[in-house]
């Protein structure tokens, strides 16, 4: 053999792959460090210049607006920075839990529908979510607040129902729960009702696993957490009561309101994020392959049985992820709000505090850590769920 | 002995063919399907029919506002000022210049793909941007336009394409930082970024760009307002696009790397030649989707002040002699976009097919 024609193996510092690694590695990490070190050394410089003060001590001061909607006690003249931090966060959640169950229940729906027997069904269904998932979400919640809402009567026009519900362009007015002495009663036999049926849950999953005799678990857990809070409610003299809204004057006074900004921003991004929810469900059901329903219905089982025990539990590990992803998406896009000032936290924070405060880098970075946080927290989620719904090996 | 002849076939019973088979089948199959399609029947009667006549029947398209009698839709409003949707303030006599670049990009998407020489492609690629700028922005004996007279459809689809196209590379780069297992420094630096710019809200992002990238940058350095959106978007898409390629990179067995390592390819080489091809290939659905999103978050950037298309329909209806024309703005901008977004993604099951080498 002659190896002489192969070309001579160098062993140059180059040719190691480790060797090369590393060095790549240090410069990538010095450029990083060198860009960094230059963008906040100039940052200091910028902001010593413009006689901008750094530091979270402006959380301490008095604020001075008016908010619109506040979940907490909030007075323009005493609540300091934070509290409006605080109110933001809150509605930022509140929008999020509302706009999430919405928008589960209307995906749910047309997401089935999508695969319904029922032609008109199904094509309606596709019309729905090829129509809104194709326009943008700030131009629906656009919509909904400059056009549609801002159509509705005035207070004094309002349309209303039962006397106690009212609509008009100055949001949904509803009664507003009182709670008098006594009412603590009724939370405690919830509780009691909801602890009570979770120990009823274990005994029927028992008893089944032993027996094989079904339980009508479902009917009779909400039986006892309806009918345990109901009793307690009359035998306690029905200590709630409510505090109907009436027209004074140009506005109403009492009973809850729903602002506006709220109602757009919910409807908006519920349907919006509908049309991806319901495109998860049918990628979910459609994943359970057909053997799977017709072996079940060869061994006799019923339709809803079907559905409950072997194609949901198939299709829930599909559908759950990608659900869990648009729920943060969800979240992010409520921060739109400040295109029609619904008090959240980037309107109020990002938006009137920077302005009235100028410390953006601080601001900036409070609201980013407030949206990282929720994602931190829904990718925990999503990993316990998926942990929890692997198919278990033996 | 008997001779047997075949009896014709009798034809199929009218309850299995036909129009009311179908409609039997499909429609009325059982009583709640029925109460589904009679519901559904309704929605569509209360529907349709009025949004028929507001947009087109009831509509007035010719003349002017004081004649307007009709209950429907004023197309007038959105005819008189359509130069403003699609321009903005960009001046009308150099109308000329963004439309020869709106035709150059059609040009650009359905003919480059298909040529075969690869030097005229690659050329051509870095000659577009380059001309689309100049023709643009003037320059080189142009009339030079200020991008603060850049708007309406014209810079919505600027924003969209600087985007994708400046985000398509450091994406790539991103996910291959990410996959490099034998470099743990790059990749937590390519993981961090990228699980940051996710986690946040597109528009703190343009917050960002638009409050403190300029205090990053000292003094000398002057950072227009579209520059700044533009950087921020651009840094956004790059993180989405590295995760979709990062799926693309995953789904390819690893007997393809061990393959163009056995080759004595380098890694840049076997990434260009084998890795990234087939990657890309797979992520091309995905990459659409994720060009489709940004198409739509676009319209964020009136937030910051820039005026896209849809900050056009504020600013047109503010003019007071056109009050109070909201609707119509709101369903035409409505319109283009959805018109946008669903060719994209029909383009997409297009270039899907003509890029499946499956047998």
């Amino acid at each position: 053999m002659n190896n002489s024609k192969l070309p001579p193996t160098s062993k140059g510092l180059f040719n190691s792959p480790q060797n090369r690694a590393i060095i790549f590695q240090v410069l990538s990490l010095a450029v990083v460090v060198l860009c960094i070190f230059y963008f906040v050394n100039n940052m200091f410089d910028n902001v010593a210049k413009r006689g901008i003060t750094t530091g979270f001590s402006f959380l301490g001061e008095t604020a001075g607006f008016g908010i619109s909607q506040s979940l907490i006690p909030y007075d323009d003249t005493s609540s300091t920075f934070l509290d409006v931090f605080i109110v933001g966060l809150l509605n930022t959640i509140l929008v999020g839990v509302i706009g999430i169950v919405l928008a589960s229940i209307i995906g749910l729906m047309v997401g089935v529908g999508r695969l319904s027997s029922n032609y008109l069904v199904a094509k309606l269904s596709l019309v729905y979510i090829e129509t809104f998932r194709n326009i943008p979400i700030l131009l629906q919640i656009l919509f909904w607040y400059n056009v549609v809402l801002a159509a509705l009567p005035s207070p004094r026009q309002s349309i209303s129902y039962f006397d106690s519900i009212f609509i008009n362009n100055r949001g949904f007015i509803m009664p507003d729960p009182i709670f008098e002495s006594g009412s603590g009663f009724i939370l405690v036999a919830f509780l009691l009702a909801c602890i009570s049926v979770v120990f009823l849950a274990k005994w029927a999953t028992k008893r089944h696993d032993l027996t094989g005799e079904e339980f009508p678990l479902v009917k009779v857990a909400l039986a006892i957490i309806v009918l345990a809070p109901l009793l307690v409610f009359f035998i306690t003299g029905q200590p709630i009561s409510a505090e109907y809204p009436a027209l004074k004057g140009f506005n109403f006074k009492g009973g809850i309101t729903i602002i506006p900004e709220l109602l757009a921003l919910i409807f908006a991004l519920s349907i919006y994020t509908a049309t991806y929810i319901a495109e998860a469900v049918r990628a979910g059901i459609e994943a359970v392959p057909p053997g799977q329903k017709e072996a079940a219905k060869s061994l006799g089982l019923k339709d809803h049985v079907i559905l409950r025990k072997v194609v949901l539990p198939q299709a829930l590990r599909v559908i759950i992820p990608p659900v869990i992803n648009q729920y943060l998406n969800l979240v992010k896009n409520s921060s739109l709000a400040t295109a029609i000032g619904y008090p959240e936290v980037v309107t109020l924070f990002s938006g009137t505090t920077l302005n009235q405060v100028g410390q953006a880098i601080e601001i900036i970075l409070m609201t980013m850590a407030v949206y990282l946080v929720f994602s931190i927290v829904i990718s925990l989620l999503l990993n316990w769920v998926n942990a929890k719904m692997e198919i278990k090996g033996r | 002995m008997a001779v047997y002849t075949m009896k014709e076939a009798k034809p199929a019973p009218s309850t299995s063919k036909g129009l009311v088979f179908w409609l039997r089948e499909n429609l009325f199959s059982t009583i709640p399907n029925t109460l589904l399609t009679l519901l559904g029947i309704y929605f569509i009667y209360t529907t349709v029919p009025p949004l028929l006549d507001w947009m087109i029947f009831d509509a007035t398209w010719s003349g002017t506002k004081e004649e307007v009698v009709k209950e429907g839709a004023r197309w007038i409003f959105i005819i008189e000022k359509f130069d403003q949707f699609m321009y903005g303030f960009y001046p009308e006599a150099l109308h000329w210049r963004p439309n020869l670049v709106a035709i150059l990009s059609i040009i650009f998407v359905f003919f480059i793909p298909r040529l075969s020489s690869i030097k005229i492609k690659f050329v051509s690629m870095l000659l577009y941007p380059v001309v689309c700028f100049i023709l643009i922005r003037g320059g080189l004996g142009l009339e030079v336009v200020g991008t603060e007279k850049w708007g309406g459809l014209m810079l919505t689809i600027l924003v969209a394409a600087v985007g994708i196209i400046a985000s398509f590379p450091i994406g790539i780069l991103l996910a291959l930082g990410r996959q490099s297992d034998n470099m743990p420094i790059v990749k937590t630096l390519c993981v961090g970024f990228i699980e940051f710019i996710r986690g946040v809200p597109l528009i703190t992002i343009l917050f960002m760009a638009s409050v403190v990238l300029p205090l990053f940058f000292s003094d000398g350095i002057e950072f227009d307002k579209l520059l700044r959106a533009l950087i921020g978007i651009t840094l956004f898409q790059a993180a989405y696009i590295a995760e979709v390629i990062r799926g693309g990179l995953q789904a390819i067995p690893k007997g393809q790397y061990e393959a163009s390592e056995s080759l004595g390819l380098t890694y840049w080489q076997g990434m260009i030649l084998i890795i990234l091809p087939q990657a890309l290939k797979i992520s091309i659905p995905n990459l659409v989707g994720s060009f489709i999103s940004l198409f739509k978050d676009t319209t964020l950037v009136l937030i910051i002040g820039l005026f896209d298309i849809l900050a056009m329909v504020t600013l047109t209806n503010s003019d007071t002699s056109w009050l109070g024309f909201e609707i119509e703005g709101y369903v035409f901008v409505t319109l283009i976009y959805w018109v946008f977004c669903f060719s994209m993604s029909q383009y997409s099951r297009v270039i899907e097919r003509r890029y499946n080498t499956d047998h």
